[in-house]
């Protein structure tokens, strides 16, 4: 961008400003003549074309004097770097780190009682919920191992398949899927992981993103097992503890709110999901969290910084990136049978490349590694989508965030790594 | 000095290696001891760094024997994979351009190096994620062997700073460092003392000369810098164009006319053109 890229007057010149606003404002006529200028419009049931120079006038007149105002605002002001611009955002150390992982608990847990809490919400939140164990998931392959993976969303889809097919053809359980999608996503991480072994950086990333797809294609076209683009519906519904939630309890089983004496409720079965998985997403968090500073977790991050010198001091790199993919992709495929049961249908079009990157947007917005980056980050990002007020342009929107996002932070929110141990304390001497 | 007597713990028979049509190292042959520094020099492109990526794995040769004697057997490195002559041989090795986990502190830099012994007693992963005792006592002990390695090489102070902070000579003892928290039979230093001033490669000597002694491992040494090489090493090997013109201890190494002439190229001069030659006397 020529415009951009020009030096700030240093003191207010008046024939340059003019200039430089005026430069702007053609940029914007030529852009606005196809963008504003012309409209087309069904008048009759025939096509014409209605034109809007007013309009058109109205945007270039405020694009120059939004420069003009631009210019004037940075000659006025002193001149400040990167560095310094971003210190109106908050640094965050480990002890305001920890307080906000807290509250974020805390709010999390206390969520479906809040006042403005409604079945919306708590729908939504389980999906911010999901996307969260999914991005935590995705850290350990990207952010830990450093091995971009661009086809995440297959493990996601194995997890929520594998679900929907034990449930409909041995009348499974959730509870009893559950395990078993975590292992099938997981050997599925191992199957990609062996072609893989040898490649790095954007090969890497090229050959995940052709297994997605391999996924979803399967998933597509092998229609006696999965019914194709139709999808699969009627997932059941995860019980509590083994009691229904339904209005009529099916012969032989007490149902959710027989069993507590409380009135039937349709959201008790929302917000009993909404728990389950948060509880799930803890427990990976301390999980991984447990996993990072053990032997495989210190070798998984020695592997991003450097393969050679781990091969020479002895690590086996193929099963230090095997672990990765299992373990990242257990994570993902544990995630998937709660989408699967909060829609209660799935089909191919929810395991897109799209999702791969949003998971992916996540984990880079978070800062590389950082499990509560990841938390908001995923808040942000789903909140965004959610945008309902904006219409058409909610990922305009989405975009320019993330576009803020990477300027403002560009090693994401939260980038801080903190040392798996220390030999002098927190404190200690810390310079 | 070179003392015959000393356990053989390294022996190159016939090492050569060939990419395509170029011979990089052609039929070397050596033997590097148990507590003595044998050092490799030669002037640049003589093939002394593709000598120790045969020896650690990172090439396969293309003809030779390498022989790792240890006291539980015989180790034939041309035939392991890089990391399992590391993990099993007792093989260790710095680079030329230094390799640390530059986003990691230093101390987790030296337990790393200690992963093969923790991930055992971990029990894989297993016994580490339920907190088992054994595994909390076999990470004490690794980072008070990473502690007492920070005492040795003066980066106590640092250990919870990230490598790729650390200045240059740092950096190059912290590598040496890692290296030996493997507790490597024979330590390989690629160009140790590069970039390092002349204080820094006097505690350098003081390192390995310490190395040696306490620990009584066998290193081996690529190094341009002939005060740390006639200072430190017991032994010398000179390559030249892959081949060894010289070898013994440094005082024969040193006044051996072959390897001046290869380092000085005293005859050369005659082959240029007349023209030439005397631009470049005209010069001097």
């Amino acid at each position: 961008m020529a415009l951009a890229a020009l030096p700030p007057p240093r003191r207010l010149d008046g024939g340059h400003l003019i200039k430089d606003a005026a430069l702007a404002a053609l940029v914007a006529l030529v852009l606005a003549i196809p963008l504003v200028g012309f409209q087309a419009v069904e008048v009759n049931a025939a096509l014409t074309i209605r034109t809007r120079f007013d309009w058109m006038a109205i945007g270039v007149a405020a694009v120059f004097a939004g420069r003009l105002l631009l210019r004037v605002a940075q000659a006025l002001r002193p001149v400040r770097t990167g560095e310094a611009r971003a210190r109106w955002l908050p640094t965050v150390d480990r002890r305001r780190s920890a307080l906000l992982a807290w509250l974020g608990i805390a709010v999390a847990i206390a969520l479906p009682f809040l006042p403005f809490s409604s079945r919306y919400v708590v729908d939504l939140a389980t999906l911010t919920a999901i996307y969260v164990m999914l991005g935590w998931g995705l850290n350990v392959v990207v952010g830990l191992a450093g091995l971009l993976d661009l086809g995440y969303v297959a493990f996601y889809a194995v997890g929520a398949y594998s679900f929907a097919l034990f449930a409909q053809w041995f009348h499974l359980s959730f509870w009893e899927c559950l395990p078993i999608a975590g292992l099938l996503a997981a050997s599925f991480g191992i199957a990609l992981g062996f072609p893989v072994l040898r490649l790095r950086g954007d090969y890497l990333a090229i050959v995940t993103l052709g297994f997605g797809e391999i996924v979803r294609i399967i998933l597509l076209n092998w229609v006696p097992v999965t019914n194709g683009p139709a999808g699969i519906g009627d997932i059941p519904r995860p019980s509590f503890f083994g009691l229904p939630f339904a209005a009529r309890a099916p012969p032989g089983t007490t149902s959710f709110h027989d069993f507590f004496h409380l009135s039937f409720n349709p959201d008790h079965r929302v917000i009993f999901l909404y728990y389950a998985i948060l509880a799930l997403a803890l427990a990976i968090n301390l999980f991984t969290l447990r996993l990072r500073k053990l032997p495989i977790g210190r070798a998984w991050e020695a592997l991003r910084e450097d393969e050679v010198a781990c091969r020479a001091l002895g690590i086996n790199p193929t099963t230090v990136k095997l672990s990765a993919f299992a373990i990242g992709a257990m994570i993902g495929g544990l995630a998937g049978p709660f989408f699967a049961a909060k829609q209660a249908f799935i089909s191919p079009e929810s395991f897109s490349f799209m999702e791969s990157a949003m998971i992916l947007a996540i984990v880079v917005l978070g800062g590389m590694g950082s499990q509560l980056g990841i938390v908001l980050a995923a808040v942000v990002l789903v909140g965004l989508q959610e945008l309902r007020g904006f219409a058409e342009f909610r990922m305009l929107i989405f975009g320019a965030a993330m576009v803020g996002i990477m300027v403002w932070r560009p090693r994401g929110l939260l980038a801080r790594r903190e040392p798996s141990l220390r030999l002098h304390g927190e404190r200690g001497s810390a310079a | 000095m070179s003392d015959p007597a000393a356990a053989r713990l390294l022996e190159v028979e016939h090492l050569t290696m060939r990419f395509g049509g170029l011979v990089a190292v052609d039929d070397l042959s050596f033997t590097a001891r148990q507590r003595e520094i044998t050092a490799i020099i030669g002037p640049n492109g003589a093939g002394k760094t593709t000598v120790f990526n045969c020896l650690t794995g990172f090439y396969r040769p293309s003809v030779g024997r390498l022989a790792l004697h240890r006291p539980e057997g015989e180790f034939l490195l041309e035939r392991m994979d890089g990391f399992r002559i590391a993990r099993h041989a007792g093989m260790a090795r710095t680079f030329q351009n230094v390799r640390l986990f530059a986003g990691m502190t230093v101390l987790e830099n030296l337990i790393v190096a200690q992963h093969n012994r923790l991930m055992r007693a971990s029990l894989y992963t297993v016994g580490g994620l339920v907190g088992l005792p054994a595994y909390r006592r076999a990470e004490a002990a690794a980072v008070a062997k990473a502690k007492d390695w920070l005492d040795r090489v003066g980066l106590t102070e640092r250990a919870d700073h990230p490598a790729g902070s650390l200045p240059y000579g740092a950096q190059r003892r912290l590598e040496i460092a890692r290296a030996m928290c493997t507790d490597p039979a024979l330590l390989c230093l690629d160009e140790p003392a590069a970039g390092l001033n002349a204080h820094e490669s006097a505690e350098l000597n003081a390192l390995l000369r310490d190395i040696r002694d306490d620990h009584g491992i066998g290193i081996l040494l690529i190094e341009h810098d002939m005060g740390v090489v006639m200072a430190i090493s017991d032994q010398i090997v000179v390559l030249d164009y892959g081949r060894k013109i010289a070898s013994g201890t440094p005082a024969s190494v040193r006044n051996d006319p072959v390897v001046i002439k290869a380092y000085l190229g005293a005859e050369e001069d005659e082959a240029l053109p007349p023209e030439i030659a005397r631009d470049l006397g005209g010069r001097a």
